[in-house]
């Protein structure tokens, strides 16, 4: 299978703060890929730089087999993305906020696939200050989805969800990657990397200190300290980054 | 027309710009203050300068029956109006401007006024020329008097311009900083980067977007001199409708780049009233800019605002033709075209 995504021995620094410290990882087309960390660790700061938002410091980062520096404008026809903290303008309507995200793209699917990929035909004409967080997220992965990207990049898709939210999500990611789409996808949730992820990286202090499918970490971490009950990726979590899920 | 290579999209630019205008009509203040901001100053000036006609001079004659005669000559001269007043009450009404002069019957009378007050000093001669002429004083002559009263000439007429011309100026300063700093803050200019957006088109957008207010705009304070105060119109409307165009555009391109970089309401407020102050005091809105000593005269010409009341004032009033006002409108073109490449330089768009 051919890569989707490389990167090697990225380096992004603020200051005296070293937010990315020698990250490396490759993803390969078709795969769903986990990047999982405390808040903190350096996920969103990778991801950035990986979406071309960002420049490294140091490092090299490949793109469908293309870079930023001279492929800049392909790459953001083919790639989908969804940032933490975008809020879509309130007082637009959800088929308004599409028709202006899908504008942008030269092919991809129309506004009524898309609306209906997410699930929001009864939401159509509806502002987005109106809509819910899940309905939200949902609106901002379908502007993501546009212009029908080969590859999806998607930071903390599902952070304050209720279940029933996150389920939906994991629904259409599901299908994106069942079409033969790729996904690389922050989170700090483990089941969510469990369920979603065929491989996932643990990353911690800017570098990734674990990579596998979920159940190789399992498998080679978690078991052996694991007597009563079944290991979980979260013990693996756990036992790597010695803090808490939440924690700042 | 939708575009179906576009998904049923229109073009970016046409999807940027309707985005805008639906975000800004779906915004009641923001319509307000667009749109009222011009109602308000013209209902003001209706009542600062409530019509044409002249005031009267108000006298007050003191000393009871002893003033009678001089108080029925006044009433008699024209334009005069004549109070019969209190010596106790006197020294208040003057203060207080219920009269402009007051006269007391002495032998001769006697005037008592504030030289200092505008009123007053007409008043003295009015007052004087009626009440020695109705002791006797005979002219050596009466000039041939041909009054004037040239639409266009008055302040009022000179006034309205100015206030259009601020009404661009805040509007499109205002109208794009704030929307820019807004999808800022909302990160929503960070995800339209990540798009393949072109990032020209998001900043033509919002300049496109404005220019689509300025009918409605322009046209109230306008309308309103016509009808109001009789303001003439003296130049085309499609002279009138290039400035107005540049001006704008000018402005937008300023607010653009006023929000180029500031994160927060906050720190766009400074810069906006930052870069207003200087036009609202030396643009020539309320009084000719002319009166600015010559040393920064440079400076006040190159400002926007006053390129902008300058080239208004000598299309409505003089009927000026486009190639009369070609140097005003070299600088708003200026306006336009640095403000909008630097900000497209320097565009904080994370």
């Amino acid at each position: 299978m051919s890569l989707a995504l490389r990167c090697e021995a990225l380096e992004k620094r603020y200051g005296a703060v070293v937010a990315v410290d020698g990250l490396s990882l490759s993803v390969e087309r078709g795969e769903c890929f986990g990047l999982l960390g405390p808040n903190g660790a350096g996920k969103t700061t990778t991801i950035e730089i990986l979406e071309g938002l960002l420049a490294p410091d140091t490092g090299d980062v490949e793109v469908l087999g293309l870079r930023w520096k001279t492929h800049g404008g392909e790459l953001r026809e083919r790639l989908g993305v969804q940032l933490q903290e975008t809020q879509l303008t309130d007082k637009l309507t959800v088929e308004e906020t599409l028709r202006v995200f899908r504008s942008f793209y030269r092919q991809g699917h129309t506004i009524e696939a898309l609306i209906q990929l997410v699930g929001l035909e009864a939401k159509r004409t509806s502002w987005v200050a109106k809509l819910s967080g899940g309905q939200k997220q949902r609106l901002s992965i379908a502007c993501a989805l546009a212009g029908d990207p080969d590859l999806l990049f998607l930071d903390e898709p599902t952070t304050g969800l209720d279940p029933q939210s996150r389920r939906q999500l994991w629904d259409i990611l599901t299908r994106f990657k069942a079409a033969g789409g790729t996904i690389l996808l922050t989170t700090h949730y483990m089941d969510e990397a469990e369920a979603l992820c065929d491989r996932v990286a643990i990353v911690d202090h800017g570098k990734v200190i674990a990579a596998g499918t979920p159940a190789e970490l399992i498998a080679n971490l978690a078991a052996p300290k694991m007597v009563v009950r079944e290991g979980t990726l979260e013990d693996v979590f756990m036992a790597l980054t010695g803090r808490h899920l939440r924690d700042e | 027309m939708s575009d179906s290579r576009r998904g049923g999209a229109h073009h970016p630019l046409a999807e940027l710009t309707l985005a805008r205008l639906r975000e800004f009509m779906r915004e009641p203040e923001a319509v307000f203050w667009t749109f009222g901001y011009p109602v308000i100053m013209s209902l003001a000036l209706a009542f600062a300068f409530p019509s044409a006609e002249l005031q009267p001079v108000l006298v007050g004659v003191t000393g009871g029956d002893a003033g009678a005669a001089i108080r029925q000559t006044l009433a008699a001269a024209p334009g005069v109006t004549v109070r019969d007043v209190a010596a106790a009450d006197a020294l208040r009404m003057l203060r207080e401007g219920e009269v402009h002069i007051l006269v007391e019957p002495t032998d001769p009378p006697s005037y008592r006024f504030d030289k200092a007050r505008d009123e007053s000093r007409p008043a003295r001669l009015v007052v004087d020329n009626a009440l020695k002429g109705a002791a006797g004083r005979a002219d050596p002559w009466t000039a041939t008097e041909l009054p004037v009263d040239v639409p266009g000439s008055r302040y009022i007429d000179w006034l309205i311009p100015g206030i259009i011309g601020t009404g661009l100026m805040a509007n499109g300063m205002w109208g794009v900083g704030f929307s820019i700093v807004q999808a800022r803050m909302r990160k929503v200019l960070k995800r339209m980067v990540a798009s393949p957006m072109r990032r020209y088109q998001y900043l033509a957008a919002q300049l496109l977007a404005r220019m689509t207010f300025l009918g409605p705009e322009v046209a109230f304070p306008l309308v309103f001199g016509v009808l109001a105060f009789g303001m003439p119109i003296n130049g085309s409307i499609a002279s009138m409708a290039v400035v107005v165009l540049l001006a704008a555009l000018a402005f937008s391109a300023l607010g653009l780049l006023f929000g180029t970089r500031a994160r927060t309401f906050e720190g766009i407020s400074g810069l906006m009233n930052i870069g207003m102050l200087p036009m609202w005091i030396l643009s020539g809105v309320f009084f000719s800019a002319s009166n600015f000593p010559d040393a920064i005269q440079p400076l006040v010409q190159a400002l926007p605002l006053t390129a902008t009341n300058d080239a208004l004032r000598a299309v409505i009033l003089e009927g000026s033709p486009l190639p009369a006002i070609r140097d005003e409108l070299a600088i708003l073109l200026a306006w336009i075209v640095i403000p909008f490449a630097v900000s497209l330089k320097i565009f904080r768009w994370q």
